[in-house]
């Protein structure tokens, strides 16, 4: 049974709701408006971890985020969340956490004899060792240190939570709802300004909650609770609670909400964590300071914690984390948290004050415990706990005092993170002994004591001001505020950095176990800028992420070399602010989620015929269908490409990129973005056009159809539609606006089948009947036409990519699945057969016509065999550049197909080409193959390959080298046109 | 990063795609130096950048982006089509 | 002093007080046979290659602000030599076969860890673009392997296999690939250089390059003017702007790239891991921090820093391809400025003014390139002719279209 170190009376946290949890397994009891840390400390349970390097026993050292040491893996399962603070996890009934980084528990860990090595593994001393023998780093001490990496684990499973995104836009975001957070959104909101107020606590007040403090006739944490009760009455005021502002980005703010990590699990429907993009016009951080740890010789003991937090336990939480507590301090505020402890019912056993002189009004809040002036500690004892404190007073003599729990309390330092984002850098105060930012993200105040406004008073003032500032900058009439009366409090300050003693380490960052010995000796070998020594030696890199390391490391670092803390800087503060989940970030863009998936109109009806499927960018294609009996694919698609080339075959063909040209100088437009002529096309004729990038190369192919006057439209790979609208956009806006040209997507607007094969015509005309005449003489290769059925808008093309006599007939998206279901149907007697996109692509490789392995990007038209479209007469994009010494070189690989010598052999995509009698190396390479097919026509595997003097070199026998795929084999090199070269067929 | 379009108003940078230094005039054809020079040499300069964003999720308009590239200040946004026609 | 197990067990008894600083803080002198601008990883790799393999040591470095403190000091620490072009192959398998001998060679722990480095495919076209890439490794001399869907999930069974919008069919494997403690690189250099009587010197900014008759005698600086017979630029990142001083304008444009690092987490990814149908890459380091990146941010800038949308993009790719990080947090987040070239490629080149030399353009290559780097432009200042790894990587190739472009996007640097 644990003693209680609940106090009797007081707190606010709810009595009258008592909660169960359970650490490492063992039941505990706390009360609701608990934190795990209080709650923890309520049940005498103050070691709760071991630290990262030497395993050494932490407790817990904060209330707040800036916790060090108390980290826990919250839940288990696949909702196990490590490195949790346990200062900041509201306590649920159920919960359940565990300790991490130490076997078999936070009392007893084996790790500890890491201690004893202590004096070896100093800062860098991985950069000096582990090197002899050379082969052992990666084979022994290299696994032996990651097996030591990390606090918490991962659990290895699924995330099975969803998180949200939401905008949000307003006249003024204040980031902290402590007195100068709610002061200053008060001001605004009174004024009307549409103010968010994001707090990352659970409960509005910040320090508020931890004071005793009276503010205008009430105690502090009522005034908090009557602010957020007015703040609630306005309706341009949003109270984001649970929320942390994390960054300042350009013209946004980030901000994370634990929208339901208080709960056992999210209710449905209700996402784990929101992450929120806020515009604000204006900003008003106020997000409070951080005291300052004090560093002393065994500084790092469980019971050791800052004076602030013993007080924000006391008054806050009920909790008094010792029996006897000593104060160690070098501001008022020390004095204070004795104050406030012993009135809370703590016994204080003593107050060390290194300064030499402190007011006596201040040295009257200790009321009767024995107090010592420029004196310090200069070693504890206790090793799972506090045992005592040894204190040198000023005449350099010692004694022991013994306590279980001691305060330490060096000062303030403004959390100005969130205001240095943008590149403003922090800049010492030296008044204030506090670094503070002049240069801050546009339309941004800061408040309170992140500006240095220490006292209660001036906190709720400089809040105020700032508030009913922000709402005169978005033209809000500035408005009488009625004044906050606050009582006063002392204020004085003296920063000492480093206190000596005992040969005991001195800890500066507490979970990275840095000391001020690494500190000194980073200095001592070099590294002496403050980003060198975060580097060497680790300091503030942890999950804390420095809040409590970073001033007094680098100002131990400005004793070292010399310099004042002014001259030697902060390192730059980095978003986020605060540790954020990162599936918070991917919101509901995760798993088959992760990118939008577009189906064409024909999908239903594909996968009612077995169609499978792959994705082409964010479509979805029938790639095969599979017939009954068949379970292999390439019998499913060699069954389509006879079927095909036989009869007659219906390919949704829709993703291809649609791009509308309307108006007078299209023509003209056109032979300036393709290489060959378009101004010539007579309307009712469709043309292929390739168009190459300003650089020379090839960006695209497609085929334009001239369907009346003013009215054309271009085709473009699937892939390239958006890259080829955005071009088409720049040419028009930006180099020739003056030509009568406008451009729209339709992409979606139309969906298009390809009808392949000999009797393709007497399926359109089964379709069609009498509403169109499809023969040869009205309607030949190369035709458009646009017409009605009924009252439906169609568009026809002869144009074929199979080689055979082919159709693409195109109807408004919405009739797309009844155009596929019609082509079905009247093709029945004629054996109508659908076809996916590899039997598309075994007949375009089969009629050497290019696609996406061949237009790369890294070829021009030449290499492509349509060096000829170049057209001599006009300029157009690419011209100029494609004249260049190495894209006119004759040896260039260029288009070719191939064959293996041995029939029965595969090809691959992917192999490298080379003359048969060179050993394969980086300047004997002649090229690659691009695409390769079983061809039905010719019984055998073929492909297409890029080869250096390809044309020239027809007949001859080549090799094939793939030593990844173990291949190594013979090729005949051929004319890339496999079938019907002459081209009678698609005339047909 | 928020940037004005002049159809749609304030608007965040992820609507757009980014084509770079929009100083550039594309020479008259035949000029291969001044080609080179157009398609591959950028100034590239510190402090403020005058440069093509395309509003691909918006209304489709290339603008000039008058931007710090120091600070991401974005200064204004006019439409390039205005600017290449007058 | 020499890093042995005798100097720190003696350091160790005796409380370390004799550790000697890493390197030499210098002062600027009046004149240098090579003056290198730039004190990052690949200007100390320079300075250190020019004095070991060419006996140079009347060398200086000269930093702006602190060694280290450029991309040396702010990337994603992988290195690897999975290119597609002979022309980066080279280079870059160069880099690799150094970086395996680096710590004997430079008596400096920087951690080299050869743990893989896995590109996924997902789809056959990926699939050939990568056969035809692992070819193209393999004749290099590179080592390569193409793995299907089973021997990646036999890697990382805890990949999204199932539920994926573009399943993963499989992946290219280069095992001799991995990460480096990057920091350490530059401290390793440095230290290594500053033995061999480079002079280091940090906080010396360079301010002008003084062009005499067509030829670079020297450079002014915060600290002064130093002569030089020959200048080395490395400032990858500010290139165009160190550049300007002497007059010329690259096929460079500045942007920004972002990286990123979780809370230390027990180990869970043991190499690299590259999503193939988005923009996410993900390493976890010793200390047992996921890191991570994607994409550059696609705009201009100077600033070190970028924005939102990219971090949305990156770990939407992360959750895309393994869901099970959901819970880990990202600790830290940060930018750095990369020279992101008209091709994608570096430029290693003499310039046309005499004595003036660049090494610029790595786009977001450049850590794994270090050594390669060094060892390149230390041939390149030390003999006057491209050394035989990179000797295509020259600045004429876009004038003559000999360009090197891996990715086949042309002349848009934000696309490589």
């Amino acid at each position: 049974m644990s003693i209680s170190r609940r106090l009797a009376s007081g707190g606010l946290i709810d009595r009258s709701r008592p909660l169960n949890f359970t650490f490492d397994g063992k039941t505990y009891g706390g009360y609701a408006g608990d934190t795990l840390a209080s709650a923890l400390l309520a049940n005498d349970t103050m070691l709760v971890g071991r630290s990262f390097k030497y395993h050494r026993p932490r407790g817990i050292f904060s209330a707040g985020p800036e916790e060090p040491n108390a980290l826990v893996t919250l839940r288990s399962g696949p909702r196990a969340e490590p490195n949790t603070k346990a200062t900041t996890i509201e306590l649920f009934d159920g919960l359940k956490a565990s300790s991490q980084n130490c076997w078999p528990s936070p009392q007893f860990d084996l790790r500890a004899v890491h201690q004893l090595a202590g004096p070896l593994l100093n800062a860098g001393f991985y950069y000096k060792t582990f090197m002899w023998p050379a082969a052992f780093w990666e084979k022994f001490y290299e696994p032996a240190i990651r097996a030591s990496a990390g606090l918490g684990a991962l659990s290895g499973l699924d995330d099975p939570d969803t998180y949200e995104k939401s905008h949000a836009f307003c006249d003024l975001l204040v980031i902290g709802a402590g007195p100068a957070g709610l002061a200053a959104a008060l001001a605004a909101g009174r004024a009307g300004a549409r103010v968010i107020l994001a707090e990352e606590d659970f409960v509005l007040g910040g320090r508020l909650l931890g004071d005793t403090a009276q503010i205008d006739g009430v105690s502090a944490a009522s005034w908090a609770a009557l602010a957020e009760a007015e703040l609630g009455t306005l309706p341009n005021v949003r109270i984001l609670k649970r929320t942390a502002v994390f960054g300042a980005y350009d013209g946004e703010y980030g901000a994370i909400e634990r929208v339901s990590d208080h709960l056992q699990v999210p209710p449905p429907f209700v996402p784990r964590q929101r992450l929120w993009k806020i515009v604000a016009r204006q900003c008003v951080l106020a997000a409070g300071a951080q005291e300052r740890p004090l560093v002393f010789p065994g500084n790092d003991r469980p019971g050791i914690m800052l004076a602030s937090a013993l007080r924000t336990y006391a008054n806050r939480f009920g909790v008094t984390p010792g029996r006897r507590i000593a104060i160690f301090t070098t501001s008022d505020y020390g004095w204070r948290s004795a104050f406030e402890l012993q009135k809370a019912g703590a016994e204080i056993a003593v107050v060390v004050d290194a300064r030499a002189e402190v007011s006596p009004e201040v040295r009257k809040l200790a009321g009767n415990a024995p107090q010592f002036l420029g004196a310090h500690v200069s070693d504890t004892s206790g090793y799972r706990r506090l045992t005592g404190i040894t204190i040198t007073d000023s005449a350099g003599k010692t004694r022991r005092v013994a306590v279980d729990t001691l305060g330490v309390s060096g000062g303030w330092s403004p959390s100005i993170g969130i205001a240095t984002h943008l590149g403003g850098k922090g800049s010492w105060a030296e008044e204030q002994s506090a670094f503070l930012c002049d240069e801050r993200p546009p339309g941004m105040q800061i408040a309170g004591a992140a500006a240095a406004q220490w006292t209660l008073a001036q906190a709720l003032e400089n809040g105020a001001l700032a508030g009913a500032k922000a709402a005169s900058q978005v033209g809000l009439g500035l408005q009488a505020q009625k004044s906050i009366v606050a009582s006063d409090e002392a204020s004085g300050a003296t920063p000492m950095w480093l206190f000596k003693g005992s040969r005991r380490k001195a800890f500066v960052d507490l979970q990275n176990d840095v000391t001020a010995t690494d500190v000194a000796l980073a200095a001592q070998e070099g590294f002496r800028s403050v980003e060198q020594l975060k580097r060497y030696t680790t300091l503030g890199m942890a999950t804390d992420q420095g809040k409590t390391s970073n001033v007094n490391g680098l100002a131990i670092l400005a004793g070292e070399i010399r310099k004042t803390i002014a001259e030697t800087g902060a390192t730059r503060a980095r978003p986020p602010h605060v540790p954020v989940a990162i599936g918070a970030f991917a919101g509901l863009h995760s798993g088959k989620h992760f990118k939008p998936t577009r189906l064409t109109s024909s999908h239903a009806a594909s996968a009612a015929l077995n169609a499978t499927f792959v994705e082409a960018g964010q479509w979805m294609r029938a790639q095969w269908f599979n017939a009954p009996g068949e379970n292999d694919w390439l019998t499913s698609v060699t069954r389509e490409v006879k079927a095909v080339r036989s009869t007659v075959g219906i390919c949704d063909v829709s993703t291809l990129g649609k791009i509308a040209l309307c108006g007078s100088d299209v023509g003209t437009f056109l032979d300036r973005v393709y290489i060959n002529t378009f101004s010539t096309l007579p309307v009712g004729k469709v043309r292929y056009g390739v168009m190459l990038r300003e650089d020379g190369f090839v960006m695209d192919d497609g085929t334009t159809a001239h369907l009346t006057a003013d009215h054309w439209v271009m085709t473009t790979t699937t892939v390239n539609a958006g890259k080829v609208m955005q071009h088409l956009e720049y040419c028009h806006q930006v180099l020739w606006p003056e030509l009568d040209v406008q451009t729209v997507s339709v992409t979606e607007q139309w969906a298009q089948v390809a009808v392949a094969g000999p009797k393709s015509r007497d399926l359109l005309q089964a379709l069609l009947g009498d509403a169109f005449d499809v023969s040869n003489e009205a309607f030949p290769y190369l035709a458009c036409a646009e017409f009605h059925v009924g009252n439906i808008p169609l568009r026809l093309f002869r144009v074929s990519f199979s080689g055979e006599l082919a159709y693409e007939i195109a109807v408004p998206a919405g009739y797309g699945e009844a155009l596929f279901n019609a082509l079905m149907q009247a093709g029945k007697p004629l054996g109508v057969t659908p076809y996916g996109t590899e039997a598309l692509s075994v007949m375009r490789i089969e009629k050497g016509h290019v696609a996406g392995s061949e237009l790369n990007g890294q070829t021009v038209a030449r290499d492509l065999g349509l060096g000829r479209m170049m057209s001599a007469k006009k300029d157009y994009i690419g011209r100029t550049m494609a004249a260049r010494e190495a894209l006119v070189d004759s040896n260039r690989p260029t288009l070719v197909g191939l064959r293996p010598v041995d029939r029965s052999h595969r090809l691959r995509n992917g192999a490298l080409l080379f003359a048969r009698d060179v050993t394969p190396a980086p300047d004997t390479n002649a090229g690659f193959i691009t695409s390769t097919a079983f061809s039905p026509d010719h019984n055998h595997w073929i492909g297409l390959g890029l080869l250096a003097r390809g044309p020239e070199r027809h007949g001859e026998i080549i090799r094939a080298w793939d030593p990844v795929r173990s291949g190594d084999y013979e090729l005949e090199v051929v004319d890339p046109v496999f079938v019907d070269a002459e081209g009678a067929r698609l005339r047909a | 990063m928020r940037i004005p379009c002049p159809y749609c108003g304030s608007r965040d940078s992820s609507e757009f795609s980014y084509s770079g230094d929009a100083t550039l005039t594309r020479p008259t054809p035949d000029n291969a130096d001044a080609m080179f020079d157009y398609v591959y040499l950028r100034d590239n300069p510190v402090g403020l950048h005058r440069e093509y964003w395309y509003h691909a999720a918006g209304c489709h308009a290339w603008l000039k982006v008058t931007r710090n590239v120091s600070t991401h200040e974005v200064i204004e946004a006019v439409l390039a089509h205005d600017e290449a026609a007058s | 002093m020499r890093y042995s197990l005798t100097s720190l067990l003696r350091q160790t008894l005796t409380g370390h007080k004799g550790w000697t600083p890493q390197w030499r803080d210098a002062a600027p002198k009046a004149e240098y046979d090579i003056v290198i601008v730039g004190g990052g990883g690949h200007g100390l790799a320079t300075a250190y290659y020019l004095a070991k393999e060419y006996g140079l040591t009347n060398i200086a470095v000269l930093e702006k602000s602190w060694i280290g403190s450029g991309n040396i000091g702010r990337n994603t620490t992988i290195i690897r030599s999975n290119y597609l072009l002979s022309e980066n192959i080279s280079l870059y398998e160069l880099s690799l076969k150094l970086w395996e001998g680096l710590e004997q060679d430079f008596n400096y722990n920087a951690m080299v860890s050869q743990r893989g480095v896995l590109n996924l495919y997902h789809s056959d076209g990926q699939r050939d673009a990568y056969a035809r890439r692992s070819n193209m490794m393999r004749l290099n001399g590179a080592d390569s392997e193409l793995l299907d869907k089973e021997g990646v999930r036999k890697l990382y069974p805890f990949l999204n296999f199932d539920a994926a919008r573009f399943p993963i069919q499989g992946g290219l494997l280069q095992k001799r690939g991995g990460t480096v403690r990057h920091d350490a690189v530059a401290w390793g250099y440095a230290r290594g250089a500053s033995d061999r009587g480079v002079d280091v010197i940090q906080n010396c900014e360079v301010t002008g390059i003084d062009i005499v008759d067509g030829r670079a005698v020297g450079v002014q600086t915060s600290r002064g003017a130093i002569r030089a017979k020959k200048i080395g630029i490395a400032v990858a990142g500010s290139s165009s702007r160190v550049a300007a001083m002497a007059g010329m304008r690259l096929p460079i444009e500045s942007h920004v790239l972002q990286a990123f690092v979780s809370e230390g987490l027990k180990p869970i990814i043991p190499g690299v891991i590259t999503f193939g149908a988005g923009h996410f890459y993900i390493s976890q380091s010793d200390k047992g921090g996921l890191v991570f990146g994607g994409d550059i941010d696609g705009y201009n800038s100077y600033a070190q820093r970028g924005n939102l949308p990219v971090v949305e993009d990156v770990c939407e790719g992360g959750m895309a391809l393994m869901p099970a990080i959901g819970r880990a947090r990202m600790l830290r987040n940060w930018g750095g400025l990369v020279d992101m070239s008209m091709d994608g490629s570096p430029i290693i080149d003499r310039t046309h003014i005499d004595g003036l030399y660049l090494n610029a353009g790595w786009c977001y290559g450049g850590f794994k390139a270090t050594p390669g780097s060094g060892f390149v432009f230390a041939h390149l200042l030390a003999r006057d002719e491209p050394h035989p790894a990179a000797n295509r990587l020259l600045l004429d190739r876009f004038r003559s279209g000999h360009i090197v472009d891996e990715k086949g996007q042309g002349a848009q640097p934000n696309l490589h």
